[in-house]
This record gives structure tokens, C-alpha cells and sequence, in this order.
């Protein structure tokens, strides 16, 4: 029991003693201790957003030929703090006739949904609560994330707002579906749907066996977070900002650490799913380890968002349906039929030969499917070679020399 | 009184004024969100009672699913977003003695009857892989399983072409 | 322990609170939320007498599984009638679709 091997653990116990020791009752010191980790895990994860907004915002800036961030510290790093201070100390305005409750509530739900998920997330072996269901749980409570989102929309009293709730509600509903389906695939493969008993499964990592799935798990993740490519609820240019169009000060701040910390979120989520959690050499002796793999593994994840964000243009609503319903669906159903089928026909191999037999049905599936996909894309050339006919999607026209050059006088 | 009690008796009341408000309330978005509050108090019943599978899908399948996609339906069918007038029917009352008699004559049910107050048995740690066995087992819920499934398939079916807009041209 | 008698209670509370809401309301979303403050009535009850009753078998889950289904069946239809219906009167409120009354 060194601080190295157990650090968590011996806190706990040291805790819970000094609690006995002042002759509170048992059940009252459990019920104290879960809360004390409670708000540990949510201050901490609210706290590394200060990081990420940094990061993402440097990252995002070079991608885009810029500096990013440069003033305020070495890097710019301290220029979260600097923002965190101006957005204190703004006014939170409420809108005429907004529903006032409902206004307040919204950016909080959807914070606390997102933070809610992280009590499940296995961060070093034996730590984390090691829920039966906790798969499943991390799709419930992103449901609260949905509505808060959906309740700020309707409650700011605003069309602009309130057309953003309405793609919210298409778009996240609609792609929960391939998110639960890519979720089934590690599931099904460790038999287990607790999180912990997952990565414990994982001797191989299931990014071997189901790289397909990973793939959509992270296209639908992204979606559901609602981060560029699939930004239609915050899409700037068609509906000013979408949902939180009417938030400022500490209620705006909600939602945008709300966005930062879901979008790592889905990173930690992929990495316990599909990268191993925090296996990794050592993990086993030294847990503290195994945190910073998972951290690692999570980040890489987590840029491999931001990387697409900085790269992708923004999908119409039709394409993002059709992707979703047309393609990502079906592609995850066929997944989750071969990941059950083969695994029971391999039941006897190695752990790496199973691995391998699944890469190569993953690599023949996603070989079938991109020629598929090419086919489709050809045969739309042909048809529509503008894509669009005139009056069927709103396009937007050049404006005609003269009237440009009146405007420009 | 045992800390489950204390934690029963405030989700009842919690989730029976949810559920209250539902019904009585005139702002239908409202009525949906104290709807997703009643939900969720049922969630927390099914977690007291160790059926802690059940009380994720209740969040996934109502929450998730169902209540989104009524604020979704009551947002669509309207032409203005606050609601005005009356919303309940003009014999209110009669349904309100009906609900009142029929919780009365439950209750003297129940109370008439002996209960047990303690379960005959724990919960068995692997009751939920027991249930997706028994789901799919010939001699379990094969059948009721799979006439659920074409039920669903119809539904989904069904709604797809009871809303579809015929464009004609 | 939690006598089983409360959940059943409960229960029936939310049953009638449910019945009383799809008899009074007017809209027919609103009495659709009745209908599934009903449903939720019936599967605590399930789960109930199966966790006090017989939690080494599985038939009450098995059972309320069920009418999961069928709750999300029925508000999938439930819903898309409605739309269908506010598509053809501008309105959902039960009272003015009276096409086939006189």
C-alpha cells in the first residue's frame, strides 16, 4: 500500500478514518466520501477546460494560418483566465418574456450531463464507480445534455433559438442511433457493458478489432457534440449562434465549457472503448500510470476533433441527415452483426489471432464500402452535375457586377 | 425509518407532483418537462429496487427518446408558442372523482391485502445476463420478443408513412 | 427495507394522476403524456412484485422489456398521427377535429 501503487485508495481510506474518528457513522462517511469524489472528479474536469479552450484555440489558429492566443502570458496560456475573468464580471441579460427558470436551468443541465458521465469513466484499475450498465449510461445522461439544449433554444424566446432546438433535436436523436450501435460493438466483443470489465477485456485493443466501429463512434460523437462538421445548431452564417444566441456572462460560460468538456469527453469515452483505457506498461503496478496513458490516449482523440473541426466545412441538413440515416445506420447494424457473428465462430483463438481475423472482415468491409461510396458519389455527378437544380436547395447567387459595384460605392 | 425510505419518500413526492403538474398545468412545454421529471423519479424507483438496467433504459428510452420527441411534436403542431385558454375539457371533474375513486379503491385494495414488506430473495448478480438469455431462449420470451420487435418495425414503419408530406405536383 | 405496499401505492397515484390527465386534457399531446404516466404506473408495479416476489426468475423483466417496446411504438404512431392530423385541421386540440360529429 505505497503512495505510488494506491494513491487514490489510501486518501479514501485515510478520509474515511479521520471521519469514523470523529464518530460519524458509517453510512454517513460512505455517503461523505462519494460526495467529496463527486465534486474532486467535476471541479477537475471543469478545470482542464481552461486548458483545452487554450489548446484548441492555438491549434485551431495555425490550422487556419494564424498565431492564436499570444498576449496574455507565455504562449498565451494564461488567456483562458483572462477570458474567465471578463465573463464573470459581464451582466447575464434575460430576454423579454423569456421563461426564466427554464433559461437559467438549461446551461446547467447540459453541464452536468456531460460532468455526470465522467463518474463511470474508469480513470486508473480499480478506480471510477464499476457500474453494470455504465455504457448505456454514458448514452442516457448525453440525453440531459440534449435537453438542456433543446430548453435553452425554446426558452430565450428567440426564432433563431428556436430553430437551432429544432436541428438540435434531428440531429442528436438521429444520431444516438449509430452511437448506441458502435457502442454495442466493443460491448458485445468483451461481453460486458460495464466500462472497467472493458478495458480489462481489452488485451488487444478493440481499435484492432473494430476499427470500423471506432470510426463511427467518433463521426456520430462528433455530431452529437455538435462540433464542426455537424455545427448546424450553431451554424453562424444561418442562424447567428443558435441556442445560446441570447446568453452572456456566467450562463454562457456554462455552455461553452459545457461544448469544450463534452468534446473531450467523447475523446476519454473512445479511448476506454476502443484504445485500451489506461492499459498500458506498468498500468497494472503503478494505477497513476495508467491515468496518464488514458490521458494521453484521450487527448489524441480529442485532437483528431479538433484537427477535423479546423479542416471541414459545414454539412447541409439533408446531406447530414442522409450520411446518418443512409449510411452510418446501416454500416453500423452490418458492424454489429459481424462483430457477434465472428466472435462466436473465433471462440477459441488466441486473443491476437482473433484480433486479426476481425482487422482483415473490418479492412474487406471498409474496402466494399468506400467503393460503394465512390460509386454513389459518380453516378450523383452524372445525374446532377451542379448538384443542385435551380429552386431545390437555396443557393446563394453571386451578386451581378453592377449592383456589386453600386454596393461598393 | 431506514435512509432507503427517506430517499423513497422524497422521489414519491418529488415524482407525484411531477406527474400532478403534467396534467394540470395549461403551458404544454412545461407540461413535458414535468413530465421528464416524473420519468426520472420512476428511474430512481427501478434503482431502488436493483433493477439498475432497467432504470438506464427508463432515462434512455423516455427521457432520450420519448419526452424529446414530444417537445418536438408540441413545438410542431402549434402556430404561436405560448399556449392561451383553457387546456382541460369542460368536465374536468368527472375525471378528476373517476382518477379518485380509483386510487381510493386501489388503495383499500392493496391495504387489504397481506404484503410482504422484505423481498423473498437478493437480486441475483447476473440477473440481467439471465434476462438477455431468457429473451432469446425457445423454452423463455422468444416469441413475445420477436412479435415486440415486429411490433416496433411496424411502428416505425407506420410513422414514416402517416407523417410523410405527398408532394404533388 | 421498503414495504412493498408503498411502491404499490405510488403507484396507483401515478396511475390515477395519469387517468385523470388523459380524460381532462384537451390536447391530444398532452393526453398522450397521460398515457405514458399510466404505463410507467404498470411497469414500477412489474418490477415491484418482481423484486419482492420472484427476483431469481426473470418474468417481470421480461415482462416490463415488453411494454417498453410498446410504449415506444405507440408514442412513435401516436406522434405522427398527430402530425398527420395538424397537417389536415391546423390543430390538435380533440375538441375542434369534430369532422364526424354533428
Amino acid at each position: 500500500m505505497g503512495l505510488l501503487s494506491h494513491p487514490i485508495t489510501l486518501v479514501a481510506d485515510w478520509l474515511r478514518n479521520l471521519f469514523l474518528g470523529w464518530g460519524l457513522s458509517q453510512g454517513l462517511t460512505t455517503v461523505l466520501l462519494y460526495l467529496i469524489a463527486a465534486i474532486v472528479v467535476a471541479s477537475l474536469a471543469n478545470a482542464w477546460v481552461i486548458f483545452l479552450i487554450w489548446f484548441e484555440r492555438k491549434i485551431v489558429g495555425r490550422m487556419q494560418d494564424r498565431i492564436g492566443p499570444n498576449r496574455v502570458g507565455p504562449y498565451g496560456l494564461l488567456q483562458p483566465f483572462a477570458d474567465l475573468i471578463k465573463i464573470i464580471t459581464k451582466e447575464i441579460i434575460f430576454p423579454d418574456k423569456a421563461d426564466k427558470p427554464l433559461y437559467v436551468i438549461a446551461p446547467l443541465l447540459m453541464d452536468a450531463a456531460i460532468v455526470a458521465i465522467w463518474a463511470v469513466i474508469p480513470l486508473v484499475p480499480m478506480v471510477g464507480m464499476d457500474f453494470n450498465v455504465a455504457a448505456l449510461y454514458t448514452i442516457a445522461v448525453g440525453a440531459f445534455a440534449t435537453l438542456g439544449i433543446i430548453l435553452a433554444g425554446w426558452s430565450s424566446n428567440n426564432k433563431f433559438a428556436l430553430v437551432s432546438a429544432f436541428r438540435t433535436v434531428a440531429q442528436m436523436i438521429s444520431y444516438e442511433v449509430p452511437t448506441v450501435l458502435a457502442l454495442l460493438v466493443p460491448v458485445l466483443l468483451a461481453g460486458t457493458m460495464s466500462l472497467q470489465g472493458i478495458v480489462e477485456a481489452q488485451h488487444v485493443w478493440y481499435i484492432v478489432l473494430a476499427p470500423l466501429a471506432f470510426v463511427i463512434y467518433f463521426i456520430a460523437s462528433v455530431a452529437e457534440v455538435g462540433r464542426t462538421p455537424f455545427d448546424l445548431l450553431e451554424a453562424e452564417s444561418e442562424i447567428v449562434a443558435g441556442f445560446h444566441i441570447e446568453y452572456s456572462g456566467m450562463l454562457f460560460a456554462t455552455f461553452y465549457v459545457g461544448d469544450f468538456l463534452h468534446a473531450f469527453t467523447i475523446g476519454m469515452l473512445g479511448a476506454v472503448l476502443f484504445l485500451g483505457g489506461w492499459r498500458g506498461p506498468g498500468a497494472e503496478a503503478y494505477p497513476l500510470l495508467g491515468l496518464i496513458y488514458l490521458w494521453i490516449k484521450a487527448f489524441v482523440v480529442y485532437f483528431i476533433g479538433v484537427w477535423v473541426r479546423g479542416t471541414l466545412p459545414r454539412l447541409r441538413i439533408d446531406q447530414m441527415m442522409n450520411f446518418c440515416w443512409k449510411f452510418l445506420t446501416p454500416l453500423a447494424l452490418i458492424l454489429l452483426v459481424e462483430a457477434a457473428v465472428v466472435d462466436r465462430l473465433l471462440l477459441g483463438f488466441t486473443p491476437w489471432g482473433r484480433g486479426l481475423v476481425h482487422l482483415a472482415i473490418n479492412v474487406f468491409i471498409g474496402a466494399l464500402v468506400i467503393a460503394y461510396a465512390r460509386a454513389y458519389d459518380n453516378r450523383r455527378k452524372r445525374e446532377r452535375p451542379l448538384a443542385a437544380k435551380p429552386g431545390q436547395y437555396p443557393v446563394a447567387h453571386p451578386p451581378q457586377p453592377a449592383a456589386a459595384e453600386a454596393q461598393s460605392d | 425509518m431506514t435512509a432507503m425510505q427517506i430517499i423513497f419518500l422524497i422521489t414519491a413526492v418529488v415524482t407525484l407532483f411531477a406527474a400532478f403538474r403534467t396534467v394540470t398545468t395549461p403551458n404544454l412545454i412545461h407540461a413535458a418537462l414535468w413530465l421528464i421529471l416524473a420519468l426520472a423519479g420512476v428511474a430512481v424507483f427501478y434503482a431502488l429496487l436493483n433493477a439498475n438496467f432497467f432504470a438506464v433504459i427508463q432515462v434512455v428510452v423516455y427521457i432520450g427518446a420519448i419526452a424529446i420527441l414530444m417537445v418536438f411534436a408540441i413545438m410542431l403542431t402549434r402556430r404561436e408558442m405560448r399556449d392561451r385558454g383553457k387546456q382541460t375539457s369542460g368536465r374536468w371533474w368527472w375525471a378528476a372523482i373517476l382518477g379518485a375513486v380509483f386510487f381510493a379503491g386501489v388503495t383499500w385494495m392493496i391495504e387489504a391485502v397481506a404484503l410482504p414488506s422484505q423481498p423473498t430473495a437478493a437480486v441475483p448478480a447476473s440477473s440481467i445476463a439471465d434476462l438477455g438469455k431468457a429473451l432469446v431462449n425457445p423454452n423463455g420470451y422468444v416469441i413475445p420478443f420477436e412479435v415486440a420487435s415486429v411490433l416496433l418495425l411496424a411502428a416505425l414503419i407506420g410513422a414514416v408513412f402517416v407523417a410523410w408530406t405527398r408532394h404533388n405536383s | 427495507m421498503i414495504p412493498l405496499n408503498w411502491y404499490l401505492i405510488v403507484a396507483a397515484a401515478l396511475f390515477s394522476i395519469g387517468l385523470y390527465g388523459v380524460l381532462s386534457r384537451k390536447n391530444a399531446v398532452a393526453i398522450l403524456m397521460g398515457v405514458e404516466l399510466m404505463l410507467n404506473a404498470v411497469n414500477i408495479n412489474l418490477l415491484t412484485f418482481w423484486r419482492y416476489r420472484a427476483p431469481t426468475t426473470t418474468a417481470g423483466m421480461a415482462f416490463s422489456v415488453i411494454v417498453f417496446a410498446v410504449a415506444a411504438a405507440e408514442v412513435s404512431v401516436g406522434l405522427a398521427l398527430f402530425i398527420a392530423v395538424y397537417r389536415r385541421f391546423k390543430t390538435i386540440v380533440t375538441d375542434e377535429i369534430d369532422l364526424m360529429k354533428w
